[in-house]
């Protein structure tokens, strides 16, 4: 629990020292961010075990969300939101929503919108609501979101998102660890061009027209489909910045922001991050770690709880087991320093330096602690730099097709 | 999004479609649809490539064959064949997954059971999986508009093929 301390003097400085960089010596010398914490365009997150009984969430940042009813001010903030830069829409759980009815969107035969979004580990499930959703004092106003539930109608067989799949919905409280996703990542749509009419020779596993009949397939207009909300803000829409300071190990929680736009308000300018491009297909940049080349296939992703990456395999780090609460974590017998390259599909290239520690003896050490510096596990063909490369940075996210500065969007920048 | 070789299968729910696909699996036997690709042989890629309605194209390599199958969705499947037949790698690509049970086949079941399996810790949170059983090795990774993911046998490579080229 020193750990923990220690970041909430940090905490306490990047607020009482804001615009001073505040490098005290509790710090590690990858922080020298200023956490920028007012202006309209700022959102408190909080690394913190979340908002599910029974869950310690292992770095997950959360923050809240007003929704209201369209033109109206009947609202709802909602909070244990997660805030993941690895997608794009705001998915809330059903049972989350007790305050306010929400209109579902129609397709043009009249009939109720549900879609199916695969994630990585689960899927989610439920149907289209319109609602303007106010972040700090921006607000996205008719935003399409999903409404997270597995009650009826459900998915057709032979759809990611019916219940014999194989992967488990992340529907409920217990299942998403969250009460919903706040995507914010490069993409302005969930799904984009594949599910909009004539981009796909039949609509894909995605987008559903519900007549009581049951379940169809359908596309859906990019406009319709589920809007990244910075998109429809009216000003400060470019992209984010998530901000978080450096966390020394373990800490119990940490405080950061949200600063929505890049270069639009003197808070948010990109100053002398370094920008690396990304595939405007696919999202991604390119990582390699030690001599093998991840072209193309590697990410920036707060809404990933480590880094991971394939085991290097000389030397091979050992995977925790599976009956350790650490499945799929590496567990080394002592903390690995180790080193990329990442390089901007066009521009940008540079090196990061990150640790790897056991999660097995971090979680069992650290019970009631949300933020893990030095968390890793493996991963098949790819290499995602999630929330632990967020401790000590200011990660810009900017929204592909949006105007920004410094580079062709979507790019992160550092 | 055009179609080869597996265009015959493709009219599924047209009355022609399954009169064709309903004589075909008379010639097949048993094989079409009940064994896909991994595990499985050339009628399974086969049956695979038709329920993706994609296209394929084959390239053979040291010691196995690659049958790389682009998807009407836009997903890459590549499926590894080992020269005595039996597919023992599979990986894809793109923005939506494949569907699970027609590309593990007759490891679907194991694979369900481990995925459920992983649900019981306190700890939470969303992460790349990777499930390591007797026989099966299968990872999902990616984001949002482009998830990838490999599922092998990991005794069936062959000789001097490290995971690692399973891309």
């Amino acid at each position: 629990m020193k750990t923990s301390k220690i970041l909430l003097v940090s905490a306490a400085c990047a607020a009482s020292c804001f615009s001073i960089a505040c490098g005290g010596g509790s710090k590690s010398s990858t922080d020298q961010t200023t956490i920028t914490t007012t202006g309209s365009n700022v959102l408190s997150i909080q690394v913190n075990p979340g908002s599910v009984q029974g869950l310690t969430y292992a770095n997950g940042a959360f923050a809240s969300a007003t929704v209201c009813v369209p033109g109206t001010s009947t609202c709802q903030t909602i909070g244990g939101l997660l805030v993941d830069t690895g997608s794009y829409g705001l998915r809330i759980l059903s049972s989350a929503i007790t305050k306010v009815s929400l209109p579902q969107q129609k397709n043009s035969s009249g009939d109720p919108v549900y879609e199916c979004v695969q994630f990585i580990d689960s899927y989610t499930w439920g149907p289209v609501e319109t609602a303007d959703v106010q972040l700090s004092g921006e607000t996205a106003s008719s935003l399409p979101i999903q409404v997270l539930s597995d009650s009826s109608p459900m998915a057709p067989s032979g759809s990611a998102c019916s219940p014999n799949s194989g992967l488990p919905s992340a529907d409920t409280p217990q299942s998403l660890g969250a009460q919903g996703i706040l995507g914010v990542g490069e993409f302005p749509q969930d799904c984009g061009g594949a599910c909009a009419p004539g981009g796909s020779a039949t609509p894909p596993d995605a987008y559903y027209s519900c007549p009581s009949s049951g379940c169809t397939a359908s596309f859906e207009n990019l406009a319709s489909q589920v809007q990244n909300p910075v998109t429809l803000f009216p000003k400060d829409n470019n992209g984010v910045i998530v901000e978080l300071p450096a966390v020394s190990s373990v800490a119990e929680t940490v405080n950061g922001s949200l600063v929505f736009g890049i270069g639009t308000e003197t808070n948010n300018e990109l100053g002398s991050a370094t920008v690396y491009t990304a595939d405007p297909n696919t999202g991604n940049f390119t990582t390699t770690f030690q001599s093998t080349t991840y072209s193309d296939e590697a990410f920036i992703d707060s809404g990933s709880n480590g880094y991971f990456f394939p085991d290097p395999a000389n030397p091979s780090i050992p995977v925790c087991s599976a009956t350790s609460g650490a499945g799929g974590f590496y567990c080394p017998p002592s903390t690995s320093n180790l080193s990329a390259a990442v390089k901007g599909i066009t521009a940008g290239s540079g090196t990061v330096n990150f640790s790897v520690g056991n999660a097995e003896t971090l979680f069992n050490d650290n019970p009631n602690d949300a933020a893990f510096a030095d968390l890793g596990g493996t991963a098949s063909v790819d290499f995602d730099w999630g929330l632990p490369f967020f401790y000590g940075r200011n990660v810009y996210t900017s929204i592909a097709g949006a105007t920004a500065p410094g580079g062709t969007t979507p790019y992160w920048a550092y | 999004m055009s179609n080869s070789g597996g265009s015959l299968f493709k009219s599924r729910g047209l009355r022609n479609g399954l009169i064709v696909a309903g004589s075909l699996l008379g010639v097949l036997g048993t094989a079409f649809p009940a064994c896909a690709a991994l595990g499985g042989d050339t009628v399974s890629i086969l049956a695979d490539q038709s329920a993706m309605q994609g296209t394929r194209r084959t390239t053979p390599a040291n010691s196995y064959t690659l049958h790389e199958i682009q998807a009407a969705n836009g997903t890459v499947v590549r499926e590894y064949q080992s020269s005595d037949g039996n597919v023992f790698a599979v990986t894809w690509h793109g923005q939506f997954r494949p569907d699970m049970q027609q590309v593990l086949g007759s490891y679907f079941d194991q694979y369900v059971q481990a995925m459920q399996a992983r649900g019981s810790s306190t700890r939470r949170g969303r992460a790349p999986v990777t499930i390591q059983q007797p026989g099966l090795t299968v990872q999902l990774g990616g984001h949002m508009r482009a998830l990838v993911g490999r599922a092998y046998e990991p005794g069936k490579l062959p000789q001097g093929m490290r995971t690692e080229d399973i891309q």
